[in-house]
């Protein structure tokens, strides 16, 4: 039931009120016809007997109180969804941006979706190899998760992105990742540069973009992940797909849920954002997985990039309470001009237990990425102490540890923009440098291993 | 007639809602989407709803159901996964799918089944409320037992023998002519807590066969613990750890506003790890509360009263039982998110003023006690409560108000969890206010002298951390023999003792005994090495004795092995460190 009204009593920031509605839902979506014709959508976020709070995402511009149109459609926000979306640029509201007439319809999907039944839920367990060692051998990735890449301003997140994009592969299954691609708010410069690598590695087919750019409205970015989303359930679980997911920035996102979270006087948490900023990331984030006795999956990557690299600032902070670990690239290892700068200290992956070993990766993955973390750890506490004391005054095995975290960063953590490190030539990158420190003090090793793989032992054959 | 009239997130306004009662239950709108009314004014009820909102509409109507917030407890409990509001998420995945839609109802308690009841009382004796009318074999390990629901007492009249629903009645009791009749289940409003007769000084411990909890940080039976930790500092790693291992009888795990991938993990193992004491599957007694981060906020804000009334049911049917509840701070968020919407003012960082309230209340549910009926039986119930503090930040509300209730306090820190030393608890800010009144339990259950070894253990850690200040400066080379001792003993301490490996078949569980075992070997190794180094062996001679390698390894010995390999080591510090 489609209703109609000009009487728009209020419009401040990116919400407008509407008088002597009825019937409104919340979370209806609204059409809006300015006086000169423009068309805008809008979404009810507080319904009255009387009275409806809109959302508008293109912005409130040119809307009036006179001739402005509301109409209220009857329906909650829905996408129209289609396999022939591979390959396809949307912007960040769902209209074709490629020139290309829109989609035809398999369906029509709500873009907030149903949360997901937890049992329902399969345990996500197999290992996606993406190429990139620091990922592959000390934070795994597996089908199914959730793994943010936390960056800062000017940090080669993007590249490390496509890179994922274009590698990821599942070891031993030929069947290569559909790509869901959301853009909330990066600049026309970036999404050049997604556009070209994806074009360059005929990529393309396989992937639905939908941008917002940083000069699209604002507003509008409240939606795009959730079109992102809708899509790429669709494609996992009705089409059996295995689909990657990439949210960029949510930085971007969440500025705009604190603007309209601001605009409706709402009672602030930390730093301005609402207090419902955890509930509201984990709406999207919750929908990456696995589901029981279907073939698709949803892997997520979202990126946000850190105010002032501060990974306590409350985007990161709540980001890593709802995904299953996290990528954090740091200044001081791009200044050094390490390719990716994965600091993989603060990185973790929460389900990289379950997608190693044998028959996943090798037997020996556990013990030594636990053995590389504990040695690197250990070797860049002997840096401050260098700095105070010189190298000189340090033990025989100490300065071991201490060449060990030189070489890990300059040898394991770095690589290609383009070089797809397969796992066994990671791990073995990773034995030549354990081999560098005493074999007593590789304690985290089973010794059963140590005598399978150790460089020392591997010569003798 | 009562009917909606605002429509905000998941808080509903509703009018003509005179003689409906605070927190009386409700059903929202034409398709009877749960509630509960949080708020009244004049015949306006605030009504937050436990369900998704979106496509409610005002005028449509709500109907009171005049019973306040409740579960339903009986056998079937469980080996069960419910959400917040006890609806059983397996169940409403054959009826609406793979998703939660809205609307779905389910029994919390499979109606149907029959279950074997056997009477333990006959007819014409006389019961008070709490007494055992009856049991039931509710799983592989936990029997349940019917007991008289409080405020009911009077003389048997008739008792039954055989199969039975949840609802039938197993027991007639006669009270002066008032007449009540017993089933095996019960309905239990959620936040108030459940009557015993006395509660109990806390002086067992509560076993969880992790080495930094049980040595260094004990927690006892009935006993509250926080375990406060930013992101990635291995909170849920260690609830499932005591969800595994607790010497508790029934576990209660709260998975409040947490990773729904995080509840399948639990789902998917539990049937297939067997509790060491009786090798039965550790599902057999424990019941799961999964209400996740994108699952409706109100029903995240009841999950917490859920669970820790399904504990206390198992508590006074003589049970110990414990409860996780995986992370707190979502529940207080989810109060903070409720009230801001109520346009409640705001206290700190915007929770709302009761916050330290609600945390204390929900906390001093745990406890020792004597539970009702004339036997006088004992048992406990537990919390373990996880803080999840924005930017690792202790000094947060909600950390800090479940400080002031909570006895222990388990410290997880990130920079330890970076270095993959876990548990990555801090074993210098670290407490637990409960090592006094259990040191006589270790005295005689483990060891006389293990409570004065913990002293000694903590008295080298401390050591390490003022000497580390100082090698800072000068480089460890500089330091005195004696004092390099302690930095590999501390060492020792840390990496052979503390840390504790979780994934491994053998170390994921340490039994006391070994535990003293172990720490005994370090701290014999520690009192061997000074000697030998005042009588003039070098530091660097003394860490390349062979016995260090077998410290190293020692966790990885299976305890029926280790005996052995005790003796041995001991032999070996007498023998390798005789300077």
């Amino acid at each position: 039931m489609v209703m109609e009204y000009k009487s728009i009593i209020g419009v401040a920031g990116p919400l407008m009120v509407v008088d002597k509605v009825k019937g409104v839902m919340y979370n209806e979506v609204v059409e809006i016809e300015t006086g000169s014709g423009e068309r805008k959508t809008g979404q009810v976020l507080d319904a009255m007997l009387d009275k409806a709070v809109v959302q508008v995402f293109e912005g409130t511009s040119n809307l009036d109180t006179r001739d402005t149109k509301a109409r209220f459609l009857g329906e909650t926000m829905k996408i129209a969804v289609s396999v022939d979306m591979l390959g396809r640029i949307f912007d960040g509201a769902g209209r074709p941006k490629d020139g290309l007439p829109p989609v035809v319809p398999e369906d029509r999907l709500d873009i907030n979706g149903y949360p997901m039944n937890p049992a329902a839920r399969e345990f996500p367990r197999e290992f996606i190899q993406t190429g990139v060692s620091a990922i592959d051998a000390l934070n795994t990735l597996v089908r199914g998760q959730k793994l943010p890449i936390f960056s800062g301003a000017g940090l080669p997140h993007n590249e490390l992105a496509a890179q994922i994009a274009r590698q990821a592969k599942v070891l031993g299954k030929e069947e290569e990742f559909a790509v869901v691609f959301a853009a909330m708010g990066i600049t026309a410069g970036e999404a050049m540069f997604f556009r070209k690598d994806f074009e360059r590695t005929g990529a393309l087919e396989r992937i639905v973009s939908f941008i917002n750019l940083a000069d699209d409205p604002t507003i509008e970015r409240i939606i795009t992940p959730r079109l992102a989303l809708t899509t790429a359930e669709y494609l996992a679980f009705e089409k059996g797909m295995n689909v990657l997911v990439i949210l960029t920035d949510m930085t971007n996102y969440c500025e705009a849920l604190r603007e309209i979270s601001s605009a409706r006087e709402e009672v602030p948490g930390r730093r301005g954002y609402p207090g419902y900023l955890y509930t509201d990331l984990s709406m999207s984030y919750e929908r990456a997985g696995r589901i029981a006795g279907k073939k698709g999956t949803i892997t997520q990557i979202p990126i946000l990039t850190m105010p002032g690299d501060d990974i306590t600032h409350p985007i990161p902070d709540l980001t890593g309470y709802i995904t299953e670990g996290q990528i954090v690239l740091s200044r001081q290892l791009h200044r050094k001009g390490v390719y990716p700068p994965i600091d993989v200290l603060p990185c973790l992956s929460r389900l990289m237990n379950q997608g190693i070993g044998p028959n996943k990766t090798r037997e020996d993955h556990k013990d030594v990425s636990n053995q590389i973390y504990a040695a690197y750890a250990e070797g860049r506490d002997l840096r401050d102490l260098v700095a105070v004391v010189g190298e000189e005054a340090l033990t025989e095995r100490d300065q071991k540890f201490l060449e060990f975290s030189e070489r890990f960063e300059s040898e394991f953590v770095n690589q290609d923009a383009d070089e797809d490190r397969g796992i066994q030539d990671t791990l073995g990158v990773g034995w030549d440098l354990l081999s560098v420190i005493p074999e007593r003090d590789l304690k985290r090793i089973s010794p059963k291993w140590i005598e399978k793989y150790h460089p020392k032992n591997r010569k003798k054959e | 007639m009562a009917r909606i009239i605002r429509v905000a997130g998941p808080l509903v306004e509703a009018d003509g809602m005179r003689g409906n009662r605070m927190h009386e239950v409700v059903k929202v709108g034409d398709q009877g989407l749960i509630g509960e009314i949080i708020r009244l004014r004049a015949d306006v009820a605030s009504i937050q709803v436990y369900e998704e909102t979106s496509g409610l509409k005002p005028n449509e109507p709500v109907a009171g159901t005049g019973r306040p917030l409740s579960v339903e407890l009986g056998p079937g409990v469980l080996k069960s996964i419910y959400d917040g509001i006890q609806r059983p998420l397996d169940l409403i995945k054959k009826k609406a799918g793979d998703y939660l839609t809205k609307g779905v109802t389910v029994p919390a308690i499979d109606k149907d089944k029959k279950w074997d009841f056997s009477p333990k009382v006959k007819v014409g004796e006389k019961l008070v409320a709490g007494d055992i009318v009856g049991t039931i074999p509710e799983t592989k390990v936990i029997t349940n037992k019917v007991m008289v629901p409080p405020g009911m007492q009077g003389t048997v009249e008739s008792i039954e023998e055989g199969k039975f629903r949840v609802e039938d009645t197993v027991c007639v009791l006669n009270d002066h002519g008032k007449k009540y009749n017993i089933a095996s289940m019960q309905v239990w409003p959620v936040r108030r807590p459940r009557p015993f007769k006395e509660k109990l000084e806390c002086n067992i411990p509560l076993i969880s066969g992790q080495r930094v909890f049980d040595a260094f940080f004990p927690l006892a039976k009935g006993g509250t613990a926080a375990i406060p930790g930013p992101f990635g500092s291995g909170k849920t790693v260690s609830q499932h750890q005591l969800a595994k291992w607790v010497d508790a009888e029934v576990i209660i795990y709260v998975g409040c506003g947490e990773r729904g991938n995080e509840m399948t993990e639990v789902l998917e193992e539990f049937p297939h790890l067997f509790d060491p004491k009786n090798n039965l599957p550790l599902m057999e007694r424990t019941s799961l509360i999964a209400n996740t981060s994108n699952m409706p906020v109100a029903a995240r804000e009841a999950s917490v009263y859920t669970g820790i009334t399904l504990a206390e049911y198992y508590r006074d049917m003589g049970y110990n039982t414990a409860l996780m509840a995986d992370s707190t701070s979502r529940w207080a968020e989810a109060m903070r998110e409720i009230s801001g919407r109520l346009e409640e003012m705001p206290g700190e960082e915007g929770y709302p003023a009761y916050l330290a309230s609600r945390l204390a209340e929900f906390y001093e549910r745990s406890g020792r006690v004597i539970c009702l009926g004339k036997d006088g039986r004992m048992s406990s119930s537990s919390i373990i409560g996880a803080v999840s503090p924005p930017g690792g930040d202790f000094s947060e509300p909600v950390t800090q108000n479940t400080l002031r209730v909570t006895q222990v306090f388990w410290a997880l820190d990130a920079k330890l969890a970076d270095r993959r030393h876990f548990p990555s608890i801090n074993w210098l800010t670290s407490y637990s206010l409960y090592t006094d009144s259990l040191n006589d339990w270790f005295r005689k259950n483990v060891a006389e002298e293990y409570p004065s070894m913990r002293v000694e253990a903590m008295t080298i850690l401390q050591k390490e951390s003022e000497l580390e200040e100082i090698v800072q400066l000068v480089g460890p080379d500089a330091l005195p023999a004696r004092e390099r001792v302690v930095l590999d003993v501390a060492r020792m301490l840390r990496e052979d003792f503390l840390q504790q490996n979780a994934f491994n078949e053998i170390d994921t569980y340490c039994s006391p005994k070994k535990q003293y075992k172990m720490l005994k070997t370090i701290l014999s190794f520690y009192a061997k090495a000074m000697v030998a180094v005042d009588k003039g062996m070098e530091p660097e001679e003394i860490s390349k004795v062979s016995v260090i390698d077998n410290i190293a390894k020692m966790k990885y010995v299976a305890e029926d092995k280790f005996e052995e390999e005790y003796s041995t080591m001991l032999k070996k510090i007498d023998a390798e460190l005789k300077g």
